[in-house]
């Protein structure tokens, strides 16, 4: 039965694939079952007991208790049966487990945006370790859509006031649809996306070099993603306002004074030094509040950042 | 008997007397208002089977293949609010019961013959309004209009809204007349379970329809009032829960899908003892399970919403409660299926029709325990599967059981008779256009195709084919029943009284019935069903179980 299956439901890709199959051919193999009894029926009476005189007199049967029980308690049975199959598939559809990976999905008209725990940003496009549990936690900015994967089995309305998650473990390397299942309008089937499960040695490897798109990014755009999706925004200024840390506005070849006294001319090793060891100078005036970003920066995205801070005369 | 035509001049009949538009459109005749329904609701079901054919055809191929995107989703809105509020909704209960019900109780006409036509008038004013908006920018929501999407697009949702509201009001105003006409006029002799289970199931939507439809009400004022005032009851934006429309909505349209297919129930009851000329199997069992599926279905409704976002136990109780609802309609099926053993089975064309029924809503029914289930409705939600579910619920149950009173009741409706072997070969075409269009779209839903899809991955296009192909040998059996049912009327009265032997109070009328309906005072001799040669005397109950 499995050609059957797969003829049906198409590949499975994920753990909770075959508990919802197998479910969905017993329903199937209980409905042929009741579907040929119902339709075997008509067709043995209609040849068996069609009108031959108008004048056939028939049995006066008003009704049978004993059949009426069974006809009704027993399909009760099956189908207590199967709720309970439904429910327990249900509920572990709904807890994710907790080693997985995080991945913030954000949709609006008509664009699914990948956020991952290091700040790394996709569009319609994600790429996740076979044999992983991830977790989606998902948020809308406009109206309700829903994340589908129909390889995983999984499905979820993304909410724009609140937030709703699913998770998957995908079982085989590939690349699996994500379409949208709520309807939003015009763009509303062309709301698409990619999810690529990668082994472990691709995604590591995709991990570090980063998105397609992001290594073709000439550095300077490629810093500007980094201050505004690592939270750099938060307290660095563009515009020389002051904030939580100095402004990046023309911040570079300036000298700096620190809080020890000493100075320094703010190069290219003096901002590598800045992000990743944020503690070892602090600048005059500030508080030694920012984290390292050690290991949270691919090397070309660090070489973005400066190049952006160069940029800012 | 001998004197029914005792007081009036021979041919003498509702339809042709008196005589004039202004007659028809002032009438209290619940035969008229029927009638007027019933071509009311036929021009709406071919304006919403003229959308579904271009649904159709737009899906032959991805991207455009003869409208754009925005048009597609106005199309297919129209589409399902035509066919929903404008046709299926009313297509029974209005068109076929208002002319049947008062009849079937011996009685001269509904309880409030007046508030008939009114609810005549505000359905003709709903749709009115419903359609204009075609050229107010139309409405592109879907029929379901979810908010925020529905609170925050353009065109004219608030006018249909309005519109919807205006037509809720006609179907109350039915429901609560059938209830009164039920309990106060039946004829002499005429207990509960004397009654048709054709008023049994009136009975159970109408309770339904006086229930529910209010919450429709309240549910598109608010939305009217959100889009005009920004309330801030459904908008994120205005601190509203979009959900919260969900709930108000499906607490009306689950209950909605029993308006539905109730009526669907209640000519099946009367086709199947008719053409099998024997009684009918657990008379007291189709009576109840009817009544308890008009309670239970008001439970359901989280059912709709399993991957909104709705907590887990809510799901896992609608999830339970939807599958002990499906047990009384499962009991009905094996009532009918045990009605036609042993019978005396006629193939007449109203015949096939409930024979289409069986077997159709069968599935509808059968698919419905895949989307009960929590785990396989994840992944079946809002693709074709669902479309393919509740199209063979919705027009193989009840269009499929509407077309069949149709024929059944065509000769006493209008005293003529249509060409029987035309009417086998347009239920045959039927069937089969039916299932070509929709068995396909179990499999696209089952494969991951969503539903409410304009484009599409090119996998899916063969199946799409196929069920094109199938719109039109359907649009084709629809075509051929209108135009021998229409024919008819280039003949003379040729209908007898009772050409299928129907044992039911309607029968004894003449064909077409007076205006007063009988020239004698009805009592009831015997049950509804019953085809025993020797009957038993008046005052000893015809059912009991």
């Amino acid at each position: 039965m499995t050609w059957l299956r797969d003829w049906m439901m198409g590949p499975q890709a994920s753990t909770l694939a075959p508990n919802i199959d197998n479910l969905f051919m017993f329903i199937s193999a209980v409905n042929t079952f009741f579907f040929v009894l119902i339709v075997g029926l008509i067709l043995v009476f209609v040849k068996k007991y069609r009108r031959r005189s108008p004048n056939e007199i028939t049995p006066h049967i008003t009704h049978n208790q004993t059949l009426e029980i069974i006809w009704s308690v027993l399909p009760l049975f099956i189908l207590i049966g199967i709720f309970f199959w439904g429910f327990h598939g249900y509920v572990v559809a709904q807890i994710s487990p907790a080693n997985s990976i995080e991945i913030q999905v954000t949709a609006k008209k008509w664009v699914w945006q990948f956020e991952y725990p290091d700040g790394m940003r996709t569009l319609n496009d994600i790429h996740v370790p076979v044999n992983r549990p991830v977790r989606l936690v998902m948020n809308s900015e406009d109206v309700i859509h829903s994340f589908f994967v129909p390889a995983f089995r999984i499905k979820k309305d993304v909410l724009p006031n609140r937030y709703t998650e699913a998770w998957f473990h995908a079982t085989r390397p590939g690349v699996y649809q994500v379409l949208c299942t709520e309807y939003c309008g015009k763009g509303h089937s062309d709301m698409l996306a990619k999810i690529h499960v990668d082994d472990d040695a691709t995604y590591q490897k995709w991990l570090v070099e980063g998105d397609e798109e992001m290594k073709k990014m000439p550095l300077k755009e490629l810093g500007q993603l980094v201050y505004e999706n690592k939270g750099c925004a938060t307290c660095h200024s563009l515009d020389g306002t002051r904030g939580q840390g100095p402004t990046w506005k023309g911040v570079f070849g300036q000298t700096r004074q620190f809080a020890d006294g000493s100075s320094a001319v703010a190069d290219e090793n003096y901002i590598r030094e800045s992000v990743l060891d944020p503690q070892k100078h602090i600048v005059q005036g500030y508080e030694p509040i920012m984290p390292t970003y050690q290991g949270l920066m691919r090397p070309r995205e660090l070489l973005g950042a400066i190049e952006y801070i160069k940029s800012l005369k | 008997m001998a004197d029914v035509h005792a007081h009036h001049a021979p041919g003498e009949h509702y339809l042709n007397s008196p005589k004039g538009l202004k007659s028809w459109l002032l009438t209290v005749d619940h035969k008229r208002i029927g009638v007027m329904y019933l071509w009311s609701v036929l021009a709406a079901f071919f304006l919403g089977g003229i959308m579904a054919l271009l649904v159709r055809i737009e899906l032959l191929s991805p991207k455009q293949t003869i409208m754009t995107a925005e048009a597609y989703n106005q199309v297919f809105t129209l589409h399902g609010a035509i066919m929903v509020f404008l046709f299926i909704i009313p297509s029974v209960p209005a068109a076929l019961g208002n002319f049947v019900l008062p009849l079937m109780l011996g009685a001269k006409d509904v309880a409030f013959p007046r508030l008939n036509l009114v609810s005549l008038y505000l359905y003709w004013v709903g749709a009115a309004m419903a359609l204009t908006t075609i050229f107010f920018g139309g409405i592109d929501t879907g029929w379901t209009f979810y908010t925020p999407y529905s609170t925050s697009t353009g065109g004219a949702v608030g006018l249909v809204a309005l519109a919807v509201f205006v037509a809720g009001f006609s179907s109350i105003f039915t429901g609560v007349n059938f209830i009164a006409t039920i309990h106060k006029l039946r004829a002499p002799g005429q207990g509960w379970f004397q009654l048709p289970l054709f008023v049994w199931s009136m009975y159970a939507t109408a309770l339904i329809q006086v229930m529910a439809t209010p919450v429709l009400g309240i549910t598109v004022l608010l939305l009217f009032m959100e889009r005009l005032f920004h309330v801030g009851i459904f908008d994120p934006a205005l601190g509203g829960d979009p959900v919260l429309f969900q709930h108000f909505f499906w607490f009306y349209s689950h209950p909605a899908v029993y308006i539905m297919i109730v009526p669907g129930f209640a000519i099946i009851s009367e086709i199947i003892p008719v053409f099998s000329k024997k009684t009918i199997f657990g008379y007291r069992a189709i009576a109840f399970s009817s009544i308890a599926i008009a309670i239970v279905g008001f439970l359901v409704w989280g059912h709709h919403m399993f991957i909104s976002g709705q907590s887990t136990l809510a799901g896992a109780i609608f999830s339970f409660l939807t599958f002990l609802v499906a047990i009384p309609s499962a009991v009905k099926v094996f009532n009918w299926l045990a009605t036609m053993y042993r019978g005396s089975i006629d193939l007449k064309a109203p015949m096939l029709y409930a024979i289409s029924f069986l077997m159709l809503f069968s599935i509808g029914g059968l698919t419905g325990i895949y989307l009960g289930a929590l785990a396989v409705d994840i992944h079946l939600h809002d693709t074709y599967f669902i479309v393919a579910h509740f199209h063979y619920v919705m027009m193989g149950g009840t269009v499929i059981a509407f077309l069949g009173g149709l024929h059944y009741w065509w000769p006493k409706m209008f005293g003529r008779m249509y060409n029987e072997r035309l009417a086998q070969i347009g239920c045959a075409l039927v069937f089969i256009g039916f299932n070509v269009t929709f068995f396909t779209q179990f499999l696209l839903g089952t494969r991951g195709m969503p539903r409410r899809y304009y484009n599409y991955l090119p996998q899916f296009q063969e199946l799409h084919q196929i069920s094109t192909v199938g719109s039109w040998i359907l649009g084709a059996g629809l075509f051929l029943t209108a135009a021998y049912l229409l024919a008819t009327f280039r003949k003379p009265m040729d209908a007898e009284m009772n050409p299928w032997g129907g044992k039911t109070l309607e029968w004894e009328a003449q064909s077409p019935p007076i205006t007063q309906n009988f020239d004698f005072d009805p009592v009831l001799k015997h049950g509804p069903y019953d085809y025993r040669p020797e009957r038993p005397k008046l005052d000893e109950p015809v059912h009991h179980g």
